[in-house]
């Protein structure tokens, strides 16, 4: 089917094309990540959210399709307070995998730290 | 699909030989006792419902005289293959129920020509020129599966890569079919087609699909390790029974990716695959894939058969275009009109254990309404 005009390319997501290599990665960190069911409540609960925007589930769903540096941009705002952890339904450990995807992105070198870090830093 | 043959088939010859039999006997003073006359119930079709209230009815003393229009038993569910949630076989449930009612009537390849109502009773002619006179009859004529073909948007039967819920099954039973690929790299589904569509005439969630949807994906996963699967969704119903342990082992031990967002239309490419377009609408980005394979997954609509017979009985027909029972909460076996039951889904979508739990309740309020007759 055609109906002769077409989405703007600039935001769509083409399942052919991502690159899932950091999703995969995740998954060997954290096999859960696969039974989020994107309901939110890792969001809703969040401490870093009203400051940062942050949503671990925006996170999981752009790692998912390939959009590595908005999660990394998105994933700075964590405070690692674990809230998340205690309200997801699916039983997801959400706070090792925020850990887990942080200190892989540390030991690629670049130059990603954590909100709690720099605090601890300064 | 092989053909069967019905365990026992009276034919309108053995039925008149057996009268003049009796007659005879009657005459003579046969000093045998004549058998117990048994009093028959018409049940109109022979799928799961109608196979399930047969048995029930023999075993409460009952001659079901058991009429399907097709020349084989079992309606949809031999159709399918293994069934969720067990994984059961579907083909095992058919033939242990076909030998559990050998004894009842069953006319293969018969419709009903005509009903009229008697004082305490109806009297029914068959499309094989029986006559059949019964103070209950059943209806258990099913559904139908909506026409993929007419959300012209999918491309059924236009693109080859294109195939439904049961052409799957189908081929899971070892039927051929051309259009699915020997080693495909990526298969789609999407749900809700022909279901929770106005437009498409079918307001109502046919309830089976998103876990029929579920255990194909996972079927087809485990033929084609290889393959990516995606389930495009606008809201996962899964109801029952473990069906939700399905949709968790979809995706951890099958890695199935499931995607909020309706599939708007599908085009073919140079190469012959099909490419989707859906909105993913919790990131709100338009998305698009290219399939090797796209399964669309068939509602549950009213058989039109019903409309006819519902005529002739009297019935009537609910909102949702089902047969419509006497009460949604009490009374979903018995319809408005006396001595008429209703089994299965024939009164909107059911899965199997439904239609049998349906099946036994309605055998049981036919024999409790013959006894109060009496
Ligand atoms: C793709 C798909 C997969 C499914 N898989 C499962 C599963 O895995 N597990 C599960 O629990 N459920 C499953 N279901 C649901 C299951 O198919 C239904 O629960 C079941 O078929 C309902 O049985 P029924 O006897 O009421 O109707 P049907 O199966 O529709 O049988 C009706 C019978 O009546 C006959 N008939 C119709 N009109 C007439 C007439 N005018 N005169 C005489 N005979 C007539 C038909 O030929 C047919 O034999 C699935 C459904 C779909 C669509
Ligand atoms: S651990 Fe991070 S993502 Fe989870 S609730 Fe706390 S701040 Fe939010
Ligand atoms: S709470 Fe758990 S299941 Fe829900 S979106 Fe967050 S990680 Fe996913
Ligand atoms: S069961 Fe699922 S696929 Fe079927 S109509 Fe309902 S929501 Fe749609």
């Amino acid at each position: 089917m055609n109906f002769g005009f077409s989405l703007s390319p600039s935001s769509a997501v083409n399942l052919d094309k991502i690159d899932l290599s950091l999703y995969h990665k995740m998954e060997e960190i954290e096999p859960d990540v696969r039974i989020c069911i994107g309901c939110g409540s890792c969001s809703a609960t969040c401490t870093g959210q009203p400051f940062s925007g942050m949503s671990l589930r925006k996170v999981i769903l752009a790692i998912q399709r390939g959009r590595e540096n908005e999660a990394r941009e998105m994933l700075s705002g964590c405070m690692l307070c674990g809230k998340c952890t205690m309200v997801c339904p699916r039983g997801i450990n959400t706070r090792h995998l925020i850990l887990s995807m942080c200190r892989y992105w540390d030991g690629e070198d670049h130059g990603y730290n954590l909100m709690n870090e720099v605090e601890v830093k300064i | 699909m092989a053909t069967e043959q019905s365990p026992k088939v009276s034919t309108p010859r053995d039925i008149r030989k057996e009268e003049r039999a009796q007659r005879k006997a009657q005459r003579q003073g046969a000093d045998a006792a004549p058998e117990r006359k048994l009093e028959q119930v018409i049940i109109i079709g022979g799928g799961i419902a109608g196979m399930e209230a047969t048995k029930q009815l023999l075993s409460l003393g009952y001659r079901p005289v058991l009429v399907e229009k097709e020349d084989h038993l079992g309606g949809h569910v031999a159709s399918w293959n293994r069934l969720f949630p067990d994984m059961g076989d579907a083909q095992a449930i058919i033939s242990t129920l076909r030998e559990e009612i050998m004894d009842a009537t069953i006319y293969l390849s018969t419709e009903i020509s005509f009903c009229n109502r008697l004082r305490d009773g109806y009297n029914v002619m068959l499309s094989n020129g029986v006559n059949v006179l019964a103070r209950a009859i059943l209806m258990s004529t099913g559904f139908t599966l909506f026409p993929a073909a007419k959300k012209e948007e999918y491309g059924y039967g236009v693109y080859d890569r294109v195939i439904t819920n049961a052409d799957l099954e189908n081929w899971f039973n070892g039927g051929d079919d051309h259009r699915i690929p020997s080693s495909p790299k990526a298969v789609g589904f999407v749900h809700c087609v022909g279901s929770r569509d106005l437009k498409a005439g079918n307001p109502q969630c046919s309830k089976v699909c998103c876990i029929t949807a579920i255990k194909q994906a996972i079927e087809v996963k485990e033929k084609f390790p290889e393959a990516e699967v995606y389930c495009f969704y606008m809201d996962l119903r899964l109801f029952g029974k473990k069906y939700e342990d399905f949709y968790i082992r979809a995706q951890r031990d099958f890695g199935i990716h499931f995607i909020r967002g309706r599939v708007s239309e599908v085009s073919e490419t140079i190469n012959g695959s099909v490419q989707v377009k859906a909105e993913d609408t919790l990131s709100g980005r338009p998305i698009k894939v290219v399939l090797d394979m796209l399964v669309l997954m068939a509602g549950i609509v009213n058989n039109p058969d019903n409309a006819g017979i519902a005529k002739q009985l009297s019935l009537e027909t609910d909102t949702d275009g089902f047969l419509r029972s006497a009460d949604n909460i009490l009374s979903i076996t018995e319809s408005p009109r006396k001595g008429i039951f209703l089994a299965g889904a024939c009164t909107g979508a059911k899965t199997v254990p439904e239609t049998v739990a349906e099946a036994r309740s309605a055998a049981l309020s036919i024999h409790n309404y013959l006894k109060n007759l009496q």
